[in-house]
């Protein structure tokens, strides 16, 4: 991957008395694809905004190639904008609305005609120029604004929850799209998103955001697996965050009230933990195969799996399994040593159900 | 079924106060009922063609345009200030706009006359710093001014109620297009104002080129508009043939102008500007 094409240092912004962003660093490399994400009101969409120019900072600089950009103003700079709810100009067809930004800097008319032909191509909406912007449906639409974006060559692409106003399967067509787009222009995407199953598929990098923070970054895989805390674990996939465990010394971990094997260490003898573990790793085995015990009290069918709940003497355990259990069964429950991810403790503030189960 | 009962009431309000009365019109223009029995006849329509009467029409059109054109120029940058999210005065403003059509609509022009007349207000302050006396009174511009500050806020409040709908996520795709100020304006805010703008434009142009009151009050009776000729066949002369007759024409030429004036908004918001 290559150099740092914009870069964020000490980011704050402040609208009256609430704090939107509070301190962020943050890097980006060329040709990155890389997502915000977080619940609404983290600062993902202020932070965006201000990369693209249409909010200040009130501390703090943006780079964009290691120069300071805070004072250009946003139709200077060298980023395009795909908006949350598309921005399309209604007063122009299609082709307009594409030719928008070229026509602006006065390029050709024969070039622009032959550039809006091409960038309708490739977001696969051929033969469209004439057409009425409302007279297309959503994702036509939004692909509209895509092209509309790419036309201009931008050095990086921003992208405000593109696909949120989208249904399930026009969505997930959509993230093929953009993925492939991604690696057919090789512009460097920052994307806003409070999906997770969306960051996941998309980025090579997830950038965990809460309350103006940034809480994590790395790749889809180690924000899965190796989440900072019990925040990033909660938000990110679902998950066993059991708060009353104990670290009894390392690599050896007290979940609910149980020893456990773990491969953590440095967390100091009985110190206070958060531990997570993943539903579809906790292994559900015959009661005398295991020291935790529990009971089971609920079981769904979730098509691939089985949504098994068990009440252990402290904590109830999500499952995820292949095998249905019955109701009122004793089992033991058992976890792989590097299943369990063990974080420092801190208290945990859960974000409104409406943003964490929203898929 | 009951939306059609609802429409009742006003279906028999539009009878009679519309339909009747344009009627009326109708029939008056095309009769004549001097040898005392009601006979079809073509004279009123003719009549209207005369020299004087098509001089008075063109001066009317002539007015009203200029009202018109200077209540756009002074009312849309109004509009906008007023729409502009920053504007913290808003309320009051729009207050200030609205509140003159609070008082009645003659003693709002009569006032003017205590402002402009010879030994007027203005005249009096100009006397008093040294300055001669200033003909304000009983010319073009007395009854323009009259016409524009009747009509300004009729220019202003449709404008300003399309441009606060504009998404401001629209203005910032342009921005982030590469679109400074004045291409954001040109380009995406004037082109989407365009239906307040031709709302506007009706709203103003209509009630000048038929007023009658502001031109009699403002230039003491010396100009002469359409309006006021239709007015002298009704309660001067009593020829209500050629009143109607002349209100007939009127009424074509504020449909003929409304005709114009919506096509051509239709077509510069589809062609989307003028850069």
């Amino acid at each position: 991957m290559g150099k740092k094409i914009i870069e964020l240092k000490n980011i704050y912004k402040r609208f009256g008395d609430f704090t939107a962003i509070d301190g962020i660093n943050l890097y980006i490399n060329e040709g990155e694809f890389l997502t915000l994400l977080g619940p609404s009101g983290c600062g993902k969409t202020t932070t965006l905004r201000i990369i693209g120019g249409f909010e200040q900072p009130d501390e703090g600089d943006v780079l964009f190639e290691g120069v300071r950009i805070n004072d250009v103003p946003a139709h200077k700079r060298p980023l395009n904008t795909v908006f949350q709810k598309y921005a399309l100009f209604p007063h122009l067809t299609v082709g307009e609305n594409v030719a928008f930004g070229p026509t602006i800097r006065k390029i050709s008319p024969d070039i622009i005609q032959k550039d809006v032909k091409k960038y309708l191509e490739i977001v696969n909406l051929e033969g469209y120029e004439d057409r009425d912007v409302s007279t297309l449906s959503g994702g036509q639409q939004q692909r509209v604004a895509i092209a509309r974006a790419l036309i201009n060559k931008p050095r990086v692409l921003l992208l405000d929850e593109p696909l949120g106003a989208l249904d399930l399967k026009l969505r997930k067509d959509m993230q093929d799209e953009l993925k492939t787009m991604h690696k057919d222009v090789g512009i460097t995407f920052i994307y806003v998103t409070h999906d997770q199953e969306e960051a996941l598929t998309l980025s090579d990098t997830v950038v965990v955001m809460n309350n103006g923070k940034i809480l994590q970054i790395g790749t889809p895989v180690d924000i899965y697996n190796e989440p900072n805390n019990a925040f990033v674990a909660y938000f990110i996939g679902e998950s066993n965050i059991i708060h009353n465990s104990r670290m009894v010394k390392d690599k050896l971990v007290n979940i609910d009230g149980v020893d456990f094997n773990c491969v953590d260490s440095g967390f100091g003898q009985n110190a206070a933990v958060d531990v997570v573990v993943r539903p579809e790793d906790v292994i559900l085995v015959p009661p005398d195969k295991a020291e935790l015990k529990g009971v089971v009290t609920l079981v769904t069918f979730k098509g691939v799996h089985y949504e098994i709940w068990v009440e252990g003497p402290t904590f109830e355990w999500k499952v995820h399994s292949t095998i249905p259990q019955n109701i009122g069964d004793e089992l033991g429950i058992t976890v792989d040593p590097y299943n369990i991810h063990v974080m420092k403790h801190e208290p945990l503030e859960i974000p409104s159900a409406e943003t964490a189960v929203e898929v | 079924m009951s939306k059609r009962r609802f429409s009742f009431p006003y279906l028999i309000w539009m009878t009679i106060f519309i339909v009747v009365p344009l009627f009326l019109i109708f029939f008056y223009a095309f009769t004549d009922n001097t040898s005392g029995k009601t006979l079809f006849t073509l004279e009123h329509v003719k009549a209207i063609f005369q020299p004087l009467y098509l001089k008075v029409i063109g001066r009317s059109f002539y007015m009203s345009l200029i009202a018109t054109l200077v209540c756009f120029v002074m009312g849309y940058p109004a509009a906008m200030i007023l729409a502009s999210k920053d504007f913290s005065q808003k309320n009051t403003m729009l207050i200030l706009i609205v509140l003159p059509m609070w008082m009645n609509f003659l003693l709002r022009t009569y006032s003017w006359l205590s402002l402009l007349e010879n030994e007027g207000l203005i005249n009096r302050f100009l006397a008093s710093i040294g300055l001669g006396q200033v003909q304000l009174m009983y010319n073009n511009f007395a009854v323009i001014l009259g016409m524009v500050y009747n009509f300004l806020p009729f220019m202003i409040l449709p404008i300003y109620s399309v441009l606060v709908k504009i998404d401001k996520s629209v203005v910032e795709a342009a921005k982030d297009l590469g679109a400074n100020g004045a291409r954001v304006f040109l380009r995406i805010i004037f082109p989407l104002s365009m239906p307040g703008v031709v709302s506007g434009i009706t709203m103003t142009f209509m009630p000048a080129l038929s007023t009658f009151v502001i031109s009699r009050l403002l230039s003491g009776g010396k100009i002469t508009l359409i309006g006021n000729i239709i007015e002298q066949q009704f309660t001067i002369t009593g020829d209500w043939g050629l009143g109607s007759a002349l209100s007939l024409l009127l009424m074509l030429l504020i449909f003929i102008s409304m005709i114009f004036i919506n096509k051509y908004g239709d077509e510069s918001v589809g062609a989307g500007g003028l850069l």
